[in-house]
């Protein structure tokens, strides 16, 4: 194996487990060492960890180890040290979501993607730090405190799975689960320097996932590489049951689509993605990956994409609306806090919630209540849903023309802890690139390409249509050669 | 649309169940206003004819229809176990849910 935990690949891992030259014993040791020492306050205080499950991890890390000496078969994530967002449940576990409002909650049961892995050979290590409900673009908004970007420790790993990017990022876990409603996952990826999944509407269940939006939220993978993204959606992907939004549609060998080339690939480049407030040195790295597509044989053409600019504004209504609809269930009654001094039901909800939910969520409570509110609706949440379907028929036409869309993650590198924590416009203006593709429904996957000069990671946005993730990863992949 | 005024603020908290301090009304007053001045940038756009997308699904036609779009058996199936979602509440009584009392005299 590496010398370093930030080298484990989940192929490497597998192998070196299958052939016993390690086992899912010594790779879950050795990741909760690596976590002991650096995520706490006495190591480099990276705070992306919230709770360890050690005894669960180390219970499947046996089981896998003993199909292993039994050469038996392994699942394609055989002893991989796995980290779940903390608004996924797994059975048992504190689920926090980064609220106050959650302390102590312990679901009964598992997420569907949680099962997923575990069936397929994961050691789930515990749960990682996110942005209170998912609701941020740089993790401030935890409960529980920020997160520090592994690259660079005074600034923040973007959000809302700031823990699930850096804990992939700081060596802490191979992989790891996050979600993405407005591109939280997509984002802090291109902060961390790490590969982040965006899967169409509808790949991945979301059962037990805590919902923020439900017509937006999506679960999907961090990884160090695309074939170990690819790995990872292959076994999340597919109908479930317990999720009526999930598709039927078979799921693609997004594995085996890696080693197709790429020549001939229509790759358009939406100039609205390149306009004011990109940062220089971004805009150079991006070209230099469209140049690096380019001489790998993609024909690189221009796609207009006329309504992007409107993509903040209609994201903004229509994920706080939902979510005020969504966190109406944080009342006090069946799980969580409850606040004591309440003598009557509606004073109970109103004090519960209060005391549980912090000012971003409570923001975007009233924001998403206005909106719906009456005299409001048509103005804001109609004209909103009128603008996405305009947002979405945009990507439509241009993949008439292109296989992938290809452009920035991010308009700048991870910004300082608390540089926009002021002002809540100027944070959501981090999302710029990434709330158009989680509105449209389409997929997409922010992959590394390069560093500032500072040494801050830049990640270019692959974009494809609806259930093209092998098309979009083979993109991903010809990037990671470049 | 006029901005936000502090009455505003406290109606739609009441909406939403939430119990806001005096400190923080006067700042959601101002994030509101902040976000909703960004969000106005919509009025620009004639869309006029134009349907509301409420799911994803309705945009992709024929292709959402023939997949996924069925619903599944009505059939019996094993839920959760009781005592195990009543031991996540804040006050039960093993069988039920608690809470204050509703009717207020």
């Amino acid at each position: 194996m590496g010398v370093s935990a930030l080298d484990f690949t989940i192929d490497g891992v597998r192998a070196a487990v299958a052939s016993g030259e390690t086992s899912a014993v010594a790779m879950a040791e050795l990741h909760y060492a690596r976590i002991a020492a650096d995520d706490g306050a006495n190591g480099k205080g990276i705070n992306s960890f919230l709770s360890l499950s050690r005894e669960r991890a180390m219970a499947q890390a046996e089981r896998v180890d003993a199909a292993a000496a039994k050469g038996g078969l392994l699942g394609p994530l055989a002893g991989v040290p796995v980290g779940i967002k903390d608004v996924l449940t797994m059975k048992g576990s504190p689920a926090t979501a980064g609220s106050l409002i959650l302390k102590g909650y312990r679901p009964p049961y598992d997420a569907t993607a949680v099962q997923k892995l575990e069936a397929a050979g994961a050691v789930l290590l515990g749960k990682l730090n996110c942005d209170e409900f998912a609701m941020g673009s740089s993790n401030e908004n935890s409960a529980y405190g920020p997160v520090k970007n592994p690259k660079a420790l005074d600034r923040v790993p973007g959000g809302s799975s700031g823990g699930s990017a850096a804990a992939v990022a700081a060596g802490f876990a191979v992989a790891t689960l996050g979600t993405d409603t407005g591109g939280s996952i997509r984002q802090p990826a291109a902060f961390c320097g790490v590969v982040g999944v965006l899967p169409t509407y509808g790949r991945v269940s979301r059962y037990g996932l805590i919902a923020f939006a439900s017509s937006l939220d999506r679960v999907g993978p961090f990884t160090r590489t695309i074939k170990d993204a690819a790995t990872m959606l292959e076994v999340l992907a597919g109908q479930d049951g317990l999720d009526e939004t999930s598709s039927d549609r078979p799921v693609d060998g997004y594995v085996a689509a890696l080693d197709k080339p790429v020549e001939g690939l229509r790759v358009g480049v939406p100039a609205e993605y390149f306009g004011e407030g990109l940062d220089p040195e971004i805009r150079a790295a991006i070209e230099r990956t469209l140049d690096g597509l380019k001489l790998a044989g993609c024909v690189v053409k221009p796609v207009s994409l006329p309504h992007t600019k409107y993509a903040i504004p209609t994201y903004y209504v229509i994920a706080t609306a939902e979510a005020s609809s969504n966190l109406s269930r944080f009342d006090g009654v069946r799980f969580g806090l409850r606040a004591e001094e309440a003598n009557t039901l509606s004073a109970m909800y109103r004090k519960t919630r209060d005391a549980g939910f912090g000012a971003e969520v409570k923001r975007r409570i009233l924001l998403g209540t206005y909106a719906l509110s009456a005299g409001y609706y048509d103005a804001y949440y109609r004209k909103a849903q009128q603008v996405r379907a305009l947002l979405t028929r945009d990507f439509l036409a241009a993949f008439h023309d292109v296989d992938v869309i290809v452009g920035p993650m991010t308009p700048t590198p991870a910004f300082k802890l608390g540089e926009k924590t002021e002002d809540p416009v100027e944070m959501y203006l981090a999302d710029i690139y990434s709330v158009a593709a989680s509105l449209a429904g389409i997929c997409g996957v922010s992959v590394p390409c390069g560093e500032t000069e500072d040494g801050l990671p830049i990640g270019v946005q692959i974009m494809a249509p609806h259930f093209g993730e092998a098309t979009m990863l083979r993109v991903g992949a010809a990037v990671e050669r470049l | 649309m006029s901005g936000v005024t502090l009455e505003d603020v406290r109606r739609v908290a009441e909406l939403a169940n939430l119990e806001l301090t005096a400190e923080e009304e006067p700042r959601m007053q101002r994030d509101l206003n902040a976000i909703l001045g960004h969000i106005a940038e919509l009025n620009e756009l004639d869309t006029t004819g134009v349907p509301a997308m409420a799911q994803v699904g309705e945009m992709l036609g024929g292709l959402a229809h023939d997949h996924g779009e069925g619903m599944r058996q009505d059939e019996v199936r094993a839920s959760l176990d009781r005592s195990a979602v009543m031991a996540a509440a804040p006050e039960t009584d093993g069988r039920f849910f608690k809470v204050p009392k509703v009717i207020e005299r």
